[in-house]
């Protein structure tokens, strides 16, 4: 096993509210590879964007940070301001959730592009300009040299979103998070952004974390995926291992909660019932407690701790396991 | 763009219109016949009989309306009875004057209240920002006839490097007339200042919270343009609009720093118009200021355009 490229260690972001402070990531550790994908899983709230902004150090000014950012050999937490800058986009680019908000309104597309460029890259305006029309290309978009032209309104959402995976590969970063690249997307275009994610990534060799709320999403697209629930880590698993055999309960109510086309229309969907426990008060017990149908016991009275399942990569947080002897395809 | 444009020119004419009735309702519907304000005591009612009959005065309001509109789309706004003078005439001397005054005051203001307002919302709650936040709201509590007394005090009275009132045109003495304008338009743009800096400090702070600006921190772009190119053209329309309003109110004269300061300007000719009855002075003051604050603002709509392309586009 190399060196990882990301390693994670216990990463735990505070943000005060006028009702208590909030946990929203909760000791958090991952590592991750070079040119490998993790994905993370999670229901709204569970703190995955919060724990991709404490990654890239984009977190709100009054959100408290602990733990280490280990990135390249660096500390990201402890990295002075300008070290960070230079680090960013050239070693570390980021896709947000919404491209109708992510991109600059009143810049055109060239200019947000070539400013990325040129901020990073030794290139002259003609080179930055080239350089732009060939991201562009390569994320799909027809006549790109006319696009740089163009301001974001002029574009619709898939391309706004091709746009802003174009700048985030503008300086060949090694490491790329896409915080729900698809979820602000039609369900027609979800699929092809996420193939272009993959073609990319496999050709430039970089290391992703996809962060989705769909396991169908990173089923066949990431290499590891670590499922979070009310600020943490609850299942960690090579992807094939997490699918075969699923230990957490959790992790099979999200998947129970996906659609399939075997089952009979108008069917209700499994949901899983209630919400996650408010993060200004934390629960004894295990925070899942609540809306599993598996708590008993001890589940009320100490939180469990990740600990090693059949092999050493595949880790849950779970009192009561589940073991699938089948797994179910997603 | 030119289609914008065009739709914006078309849009003012009614508003125009509108400004031209109002400004001759209120001259006409102040009380008291101006036959009599002529004459003067003396008069007798066959005299003044014979002077509404000359003036028009007899003759119903629609009329006088658009016989006096007719006039005015000539270029013809009147002549004042007491000193003979043509409206034109007596605007065109004072509007230099208020013009200069508008200008500097509102430079001054910007140039105080922008970098503040930059820096404020860039540490946002920071001991500077509330010790700043709380000056403007000093200074905006504060009336400008002191403000005025202080500046003059100070620099005047005391220090000798300013005169306290008085003034020679431009074309004369432009260093003098600038020594002039200074303190009369300081004491402007320290009203005008915490307005700016308010707006746009409150707006740059909404932007900065934006998605598009995280973004633009995560490519690693310097602070400097993050602020000055990310953030403050989508904060500046408020500020625009807010200019735009300043302009027009200080085209319209500010009577007190004029009358402090002793300056021509366009507010003692409007209130030495009221005083003496100067109707026709009074009424086309009033027109030609009303027109240029239409004016005004039809250029913070073009501004509007410039700044954000999605109002060019007619997407927003």
């Amino acid at each position: 096993m190399s060196t990882p490229l990301l390693t994670i260690e216990d990463v735990a972001v505070e943000l005060p509210t006028p009702r208590g402070n909030l946990r929203a990531v909760d000791h958090v550790n991952l590592s991750l590879e070079a040119g490998r994908t993790l994905g993370i899983v999670g229901e709204s709230g569970c703190g995955k964007t919060m724990l991709s902004r404490a990654i890239l150090q984009l977190l709100p000014k009054k959100a408290k940070l602990t733990g280490r950012v280990m990135f390249d050999g660096q500390d990201l937490v402890r990295l002075a301001p300008e070290g960070l800058r230079r680090l960013r986009a050239r070693d570390l680019a980021v896709v947000f959730q919404d491209p109708m908000t992510s991109l600059n309104p009143v810049l055109t597309i060239g200019t947000q592009l070539m400013e990325t460029i040129q901020e990073h890259l030794e290139l002259d305006a003609p080179a930055a300009r080239k350089r732009s029309i060939e991201l562009l290309a390569a994320v799909g978009i027809p006549a790109p040299e006319q696009r740089l032209a163009q301001y974001p309104h002029q574009c619709s959402g898939g391309m706004r979103q091709r746009i802003a995976i174009a700048i985030a590969l503008s300086c060949e970063p090694k490491l790329l998070i896409a915080d729900e690249p698809t979820t602000a997307l039609d369900v027609t275009i979800q699929a092809q952004i996420l193939d272009l994610l993959a073609r990319e990534q496999r050709r430039r060799h970089m290391a992703m974390i996809i962060i989705t709320h769909d396991l169908g999403v990173v089923a066949g697209r990431a290499d590891e995926v670590a499922v979070m629930y009310a600020g943490r880590v609850v299942e960690r698993a090579p992807t094939q291992a997490l699918f075969k055999r699923m230990h957490m309960p959790y992790t099979e109510a999200l998947l129970a909660a996906i659609p399939k086309l075997e089952t009979a229309p108008h069917t209700p969907l499994p949901a899983i019932s209630g919400r996650p426990p408010d993060p200004t008060r934390p629960l004894r017990g295990c925070s899942f407690e609540p809306r599993c149908r598996y708590a008993a016991g001890r589940c009320y009275e100490a939180k469990p701790e990740l600990k090693a399942a059949e092999t050493p990569e595949h880790l849950y947080a779970c009192f009561h396991p589940i073991q699938m002897a089948e797994g179910i395809g997603a | 763009m030119l289609n914008f444009v065009v739709r914006r020119l078309l849009a003012i004419l009614p508003v125009l219109l509108a400004v031209s009735l109002l400004t001759f309702l209120i001259a006409s519907l102040l009380p008291g016949d101006l036959a009599y304000v002529i004459l003067g005591d003396q008069a007798t009612p066959e005299n003044v009989a014979a002077l509404r009959r000359d003036m028009g005065l007899d003759q119903p309001l629609w009329w006088r309306y658009l016989s006096w509109l007719g006039h005015v789309l000539q270029g013809d706004l009147g002549r004042s009875f007491r000193t003979g003078q043509t409206v034109l005439q007596a605007v065109s001397e004072r509007i230099p004057v208020s013009l200069e005054l508008m200008l500097m005051a509102e430079s001054i203001g910007l140039l105080i209240g922008v970098p503040l307002a930059i820096a404020c919302a860039a540490r946002a709650g920071s001991a500077f920002d509330r010790f700043m936040t709380g000056s403007a709201f000093a200074m905006l509590s504060m009336p400008s006839f002191l403000l005025a007394i202080l500046l003059i005090y100070l620099f005047a009275v005391e220090l000798h490097w300013l005169p306290a009132t008085g003034y020679v045109p431009f074309t004369e003495e432009p260093l003098a007339n600038l020594r002039f304008f200074v303190l009369p338009a300081l004491t402007l743009a320290l009203a005008e200042w915490p307005g700016i800096m308010r707006v746009l400090r409150s707006d740059m702070i909404a932007t900065l919270q934006e998605d598009y600006i995280a973004l633009a921190k995560a490519k690693g772009l310097k602070p400097s343009r993050i602020l000055f190119v990310h953030a403050l053209k989508p904060s500046s329309l408020t500020l625009v609009t807010v200019t735009g309003i300043n302009i027009g109110r200080l085209l319209g004269g500010t009577l007190i720093v004029e009358s402090i300061f002793a300056l021509p300007g366009i507010g003692r000719l409007l209130v030495g118009a009221i005083y003496t009855r100067d109707l026709v002075i009074l009424q086309g003051v009033v027109l030609l200021v009303a027109c240029g604050f239409v004016i005004v603002n039809f250029i913070v709509d073009m501004l509007y355009a410039v700044l954000d392309p999605r109002i060019r586009h007619g997407h927003a």
